[in-house]
Formats: structure tokens, sequence, C-alpha cells
């Protein structure tokens, strides 16, 4: 047994062999499983005679998509097709991700709010939808309500052009005009010239210590540009788009489907409930003796939350805000129970059209982990900014 | 000293209590919170009216209460209806032990469960829709949850056989639901007929039961200090964590088939078990994570420098207070994930939502109520997840206090 020692520790119980023996086996293991597996999907393959390339990407789809960002149509490939999903997922990951974290904020600050019934009923909503599963909430929304709705010509109409039917949501809308790709620069220039004069006047408050209010300013110039820019247009760059009655539907102004309207409701309404927690949990968190440390500074009220409460609730919101994102953005993967087309529902069609399982679900999984990994380098950034410097 | 240069006494304001005084400070304390009051009210009493009228009146409940039997557990079945009632006294004696057992803790979770189930147990339908032999079914738990507060002062009873009780108790009810293939009266019951909330229950009970073991281990692996072991367990977590369950269960039913053997086949709900315990293990990997971090430092060394090897370490020191710190999360995640098993019918299984979408198709006169039936599954699903997220806030809470 000499020849199993090293340095006349035997080979067992040298740590070194033990860590090299360990990491060896492991990948050992994966690498089996995987050669298993492999094996396994290749003889299916040459059995049934399926291909496992990428080759019919570009092959024509030949099946339509009800709704799409970009133009689509059967004649297209697979590819585009693929691609239509991607974006009508990222299209109400988007819209949903706004309008969630406005309606969480509100019930997550009425959570808090002086007045008992305020209180409340935002604590009632929080706890009913949080608890009752998303899928539940979707079928209830787009079974139970929009496609109950009244057909179309006894639309239920609201104050003003804005319609509802079992058809879909109509409102009015601005359309672009001829002059709209010209103000469009206008409304460019404002964004990056109001980012300009934050980042300037902020740097003048603090050299020079005279407030020059970065915030306001900002928004001033973010407002001002695009209305000088309007007025300056021949033709006003956006015209009033009426929704119309027309043979079968309304035609122009602001179209959702009831499939689009009645998911991105669920998931507002859904999110909402988890970052009202979390905005409430936010703002509980900042100590008070920060607040009374303020006010004795002379900061007024609004001072006191704009400089003092809020950076310190958004390090403690930020992080799992973000995380809901994500969950938000996986759970559009619920559009195919009501048939809203997105990535994962326009995938299981290009299955059921090429029959290409394993490619399609390959792009599947990395189109969700590319939006996974999009997330979790935000927030990486986000925390390193944000992060508590010991001095 | 002249009374004049006496300063004046002030006396201590007098604290005012009553209705009014409560209205005054809780709803009117501004104008602007008066004005909220007012249109919250007049918000609240409008939702209230809409819904009532419509619960009581307007809607049409025969879906649901025709199909009681279905919702609850699927095409189970009738002649072996007994293992589940059995599989029922045994959780419930249990339970009731664990009451006995961690007294308060355990209480506000007793309660809402012995309540509930009398509630069940005579609820005003008729006895078409609702057997009398289910309603004693039913009304026997409580009695079963009695049986085992009483049982639990028994000088044989101690918290750890109550744990190992429940470990053993869950693969019994498994193998009950499940039969035995040639014992006479255990006939084996396919998971085909598997269905309703029993389904759900025991894909999120076997999830979170299955997802313990490798989410301790994912963890480990994680925070290892080899390369190779730590970096296969982040891509595993990470990648689990990155897709919609959707896509894991989609991955078991249609990808798993051909990455195996074509003699080897797998029944759909235990591929749907795989998919929900998979999910579940990357969560559970994250918070044994977070319960490992919890443990000082200090207790490793303390460990180690009382002569333990480093699974010793792991097992008898760090291992029992890191989970001992994640049992909170570890209910949050049950509460999810029971959620998340509505997700099977994506997959085609008949759980509690797939029952709700499928007797649609079997009747048409009841086209027209699918919102009583969306209704009725929410509510399920919120007095089950409500009464465990009230119970583990109870439960931390009370935890809380005695730690401090």
């Amino acid at each position: 047994m000499r020849f199993l020692t090293l340095g006349g520790v035997p080979l067992w119980r040298d740590a070194r062999v033990l860590r090299a023996a360990a990491q060896i086996i492991s990948v050992l293991i994966v690498v089996i499983v995987a050669v298993f597996v492999i094996n396994n999907v290749l003889d299916a393959a040459e059995k049934r005679g399926f291909s496992l390339g990428f080759g019919f990407l570009e092959e024509e789809a030949g099946f339509i998509i009800s709704e799409s960002v970009i133009e689509y149509g059967a004649a297209d490939t697979f590819q585009s097709a693929f691609l239509a999903g991607v974006l009508n997922t990222l299209k109400i990951a988007l819209l949903g991700i706004i309008l969630a974290t406005g309606l969480g904020v509100i019930v997550g600050v009425a959570r808090i709010s002086s007045n008992w019934l305020v209180r409340t009923v935002a604590g009632v909503y929080v706890e009913t939808f949080r608890n009752i599963p998303l899928l539940i909430q979707l079928f209830f929304w787009y079974f139970g309500v929009f496609l109950l709705l009244p057909p179309v010509r006894e639309s239920i109409q609201w104050p003003g052009p804005v319609f509802l039917n079992a058809r879909g949501f109509f409102a009015v809308w601005g359309s672009a005009s001829s002059s709209f790709s010209t103000w469009i620069w206008f409304v460019l220039a404002g964004v990056i010239l109001a980012l300009a004069v934050r980042v300037a006047a902020g740097q003048v408050q603090s050299r020079f210590g005279r407030a020059t209010h970065p915030n306001l300013s900002a928004l001033a110039v973010l407002v001002i540009l695009p209305i000088i820019g309007w007025f300056l247009m021949a033709e006003s760059p956006l015209v009033r788009d009426v929704p119309e009655l027309g043979r079968f539907n309304f035609e122009g102004g602001l179209r959702l489907s009831p499939e689009f309207a009645a998911f991105l409701l669920g998931l507002v309404i859904y999110t909402a409930s988890f970052i009202a927690e979390i905005v409430r949990a936010g703002i509980l968190s900042v100590q008070k003796g920060q607040l009374e440390a303020a006010r004795a500074l002379g900061l007024n009220e609004l001072q006191t939350m704009q400089s003092v409460a809020f950076p310190q609730a958004m390090r403690v919101i930020v992080p799992p805000l973000i995380s809901q994102f994500l969950n938000l953005t996986k759970n559009s993967s619920l559009g195919i129970l009501i048939a809203y087309p997105d990535l994962y529902f326009v995938s299981r069609t290009m299955i059921n059209q090429a029959g290409r399982a394993v490619p399609i679900f390959l792009m599947i999984m990395g189109a969700y982990l590319l939006m996974s990994l999009t997330f979790a380098v935000i927030g990486n950034i986000y925390n390193r900014r944000v992060r508590y410097v010991d001095r | 000293m002249s009374a004049a240069n006496t300063p004046e006494v002030l006396r201590p304001p007098v604290s005012k209590s009553g209705p009014i005084e409560w209205v005054k400070t809780n709803l009117t304390s501004t104008w602007y919170n008066a004005v909220l009051t007012v249109v919250m009210l007049a918000l609240v009493i409008f939702f209230l009216r809409l819904t009532l009228s419509w619960v009581f009146f307007d809607a049409n409940w025969d879906p649901v209460r025709s199909n009681l039997k279905l919702f609850l557990v699927g095409q189970y079945p009738d002649e072996e209806m007994w293992r589940i009632g059995v599989n029922a006294l045994m959780v419930s004696l249990l339970m009731g032990v664990s009451w006995g057992v961690w007294r308060g803790v355990a209480r506000t979770f007793g309660r809402v469960i012995v309540v509930g189930l009398i509630v069940i147990a005579v609820l005003p339908l008729s006895l078409d829709d609702l057997s009398l032999e289910g309603r004693i079914w039913v009304a026997a738990n409580p009695g079963m949850i009695g049986l085992g507060f009483v049982l639990a002062r028994a000088p044989f009873i101690r918290p750890k056989r109550v744990v190992i009780a429940w470990v053993v108790a869950f693969f019994v009810a498994i193998l009950l639901l499940r039969g035995i293939g040639g014992v006479a009266f255990l006939p084996e019951v396919s998971t085909t007929l598997w269905g309703g909330l029993l389904l759900n229950l025991i894909l999120a009970v076997v999830g979170i039961v299955a997802s313990f073991p490798l989410g301790i281990l994912l963890a480990l692996g994680r925070r290892s200090n080899l390369p190779a072991v730590s970096w296969l367990s982040i891509l595993f977590i990470e990648t689990v964590r990155g897709v919609p369950l959707v896509t894991l269960l989609f991955m078991t039913q249609i990808i798993l088939p051909l990455f195996l053997p074509e003699d080897l086949r797998i029944d759909r709900v235990t591929r749907a078990m795989l998919a929900i315990t998979l999910f579940s293990s990357a969560y559970m990997a994250e918070n044994v994570r977070g319960g490992l971090q919890a443990v000082p430092g200090g207790q490793v060394e303390a460990a180690k420098a009382l002569g333990l090897n480093g699974p010793y370490v792991m097992i008898f020191i760090v291992l029992p207070q890191a989970l001992r710190a994640v049992i909170p999360a570890i209910v949050g995640q049950f509460i999810s994930l029971f959620k998340d098993t509505s997700l099977v019918v994506v997959v085609g299984l008949l759980d509690v939502v797939g029952i709700g979408r499928s007797i649609f198709l079997g009747n048409v006169a009841w086209i027209g109520a699918q919102r009583e039936v969306y209704v009725f599954l929410a509510a399920i699903f919120w007095v089950f997840t409500y009464s465990m997220s009230y119970t583990s806030q109870k439960v931390e809470e009370a935890l809380r206090v005695r730690r401090n």
C-alpha cells in the first residue's frame, strides 16, 4: 500500500486528491447523462425520421398569428413567426411592467395610509389577488368577462369615443401624419437635452451649493421642446384617430384584442399585488431617525421624501421589484391558454407545424434565458450603484 | 412666594376615545382624507352590491354543484373513495398530534381546519350533490384532530417522532392512493384517474418533499469551493429559475420521452411531478443557501476545533441551524408551488382547473356559466393559500417574540 501515499498521507485522505476526485466524478456523471440523452435523441431522430437542425427556420411557416407587432403572414418563414412571438412577449411584458409598477406603488402607499378605509381596501386587494393563481384570474377575465361582453352592435360606450365589446377594446388614438417623422426629432432632442441639463444642474448644485432644481429643470426641457416642435410643424404631427363603426367591427383608433386586454389586465392586477407589498416594506424599512434627522436639518416634507426617504427605500425596493418584473415576463408564457400569441404559444404552433420539437424547445429556453439574463444584469448594475459605501 | 408667581400647572391632555374620535383620527383627519373616505366608501358599496347580488341571485351555480366530486378528486373510482377518506383521517390525526405537541404554533391552523371541515359537512346542498356518506367522512376529520390532540399527551409522543411520522405518512398516502397491483383489496388506480384538487395537492406536496433533498444538495454544491461542482450547480439553478414552469412541464411531456430509451415509458402525472420537482428544487436551493449564509462562521470554526470532520460539521452543526432558519421561506415556497400546480392544465392534466374547463365540453347549457366556475376555483385556491400564509405569518410572529 506504500505506493498509495503522497508525502506520508494516504491518497484517500489527501485533501487535494479528494477535491480533484469529487470534481472529476461530478463532471463525469454529467457527461455520462448527457451522452446517454444525446444518444437516445439521435436514435429516436433516426428511427422516426425527424431532423435536429435549424435549417427549417428558412422554410415557409404556413400558419397565421392573430396579432403581431411586425408584418407577418402565413407565407413568411418560421424565423419571422418566432420573431413575431418574441415581440408579442416583449410587448405585453413591457406594458405590463409599466402598469403593474404604477398600480403597485399606489396600492403599496395606500397600504400605509393614515386613512383606515383606504388601508383596509388596499389590504383586501393584496390578500385577494396574491392568493389566487394567475391562471384562474386570466381565465376569469378572458372567458368570464371579456368574451361575455356584448356584440359589436351593442358595444358599451364609455364617456368619449371609447368602446368595449366582445371583439375588443377601442379608443381614440393619435395617428402619425406626414410631419410626424420630423417632429420625433424634437422629442429625441428633448430627451437628450433633458438628461444633459439634469447632470449639469446637479453638478452646479453640488459644487456651488445653489439650488438649481435638477429634476424640475430637466422635466421642463423634456416637455417644452416637443411643444415648440409641435407648433413649428405645418401640419400637426399626430392626427386624432377616432374608432368608427364599420361593417363588421370598429375601424381606426386604438384596438386591443380581447386576448391582449384580458391578459394585460390579469397580469397587471396579479403582479401589482406583489409589488404593493414590496413598496410597503421598502417605505417601512426607512428608519424613523433618518426622517427626524432630516426634519431637524430643516428640510421640508417634500425634500425629506425626495432626498432622504426615497433613496433609502429604493435600495430595499429595487432588487425584489426586478425579480417581479422577471416573474411577469415569465408569466406571459400563459398566453397560450387564452389564445394570446406570445413566444411560447407561437413556438408550440411551430412544433405542430414543423415537428422539430428539440430545436424549437432550445430556442424557447434560449429566448427566456436571454430575458432573465438581461434583468439580472440590470439588477446587478443597480445594486452596484446604490450599494452602501463604508467610509 | 405669592400665588401670582406660581406657574400655571398644565393638565395632561385628556385622551379621547369612542367611535366619533376613531372616525376623526382614522377617516377624516384632513380634508383630503375625508374626500378619499367618501370616494372609497362609494366604490366599496358599489362593488359589494354588484358582487353580492351576482353571487346570490344572478349566478348559476349548477355546474359547480353537480360536479363537486369531479372538482375534488377527479375520476377517482367511486368504490375506492375510502382510500382518500382514510388518507384524510391519517393527515387529520397527525395534524391533531402536531397541534398537541407544538401547541401555540399550530393552534391557529388547527382551528381554521376544524371550522372549515364542519362547515363543509353541513353545507346546505342536496344529498345528491354531497352524499350523506361523504358528509360523514368529512365530519370524522375534526374528531380525528381532537383524538390526535388528546393522544399528544402520551409519553411516547415526542416532536422528533411526529416529524418522522409525517414523512412515513407521506409514503403511506401515496401508496394507498396508487394501490399495489395484485393485492385484492388494494387494486392499482392508474394515475390517469387522479384529478381535481387531489391532484393539485399531490403535485404540490410531492414537489416540495422531493425537492427538499435535491435543493439542499444544490445549495451545498453552489457554495462548494470546488469550481466544477459549484459551476454545475449554478448552471442548473439559474437555468431553471430563468425559464417559466410551463416550459419545464413541456420539456418533461414532449422532450423527455426523446431523451430516454424507447422502451422506458413514464406516465404523464409522474412526468408532471418531475417537472415540478426540478422547478421547485432550484428555488429550494436558493432558500437553503440563504439559511446557510445565516449560520455564523464561528459555529463552523468551533465545530472544527472540536475535531469534527467536514461532513460531520455540515450534518450536525450547520444544516440543523440553517434549515430551521428557512422554514418560513419553505412555507412560502409551498404556497406558491400550490398555486403553480394549476399550470399542469397546459399539458392536459385534469387538475381542478382542468376539470373546470372540461365540464363545459360535456354540457352546452352551462357554457354561459364560465364566470361561476372560475370564481369557485379562485375561492378554493384562496381559502387554501390564505389560510396557509396567515398561519405562517402567525408562526413567524410567535417565533420572533420568543427569540427576543
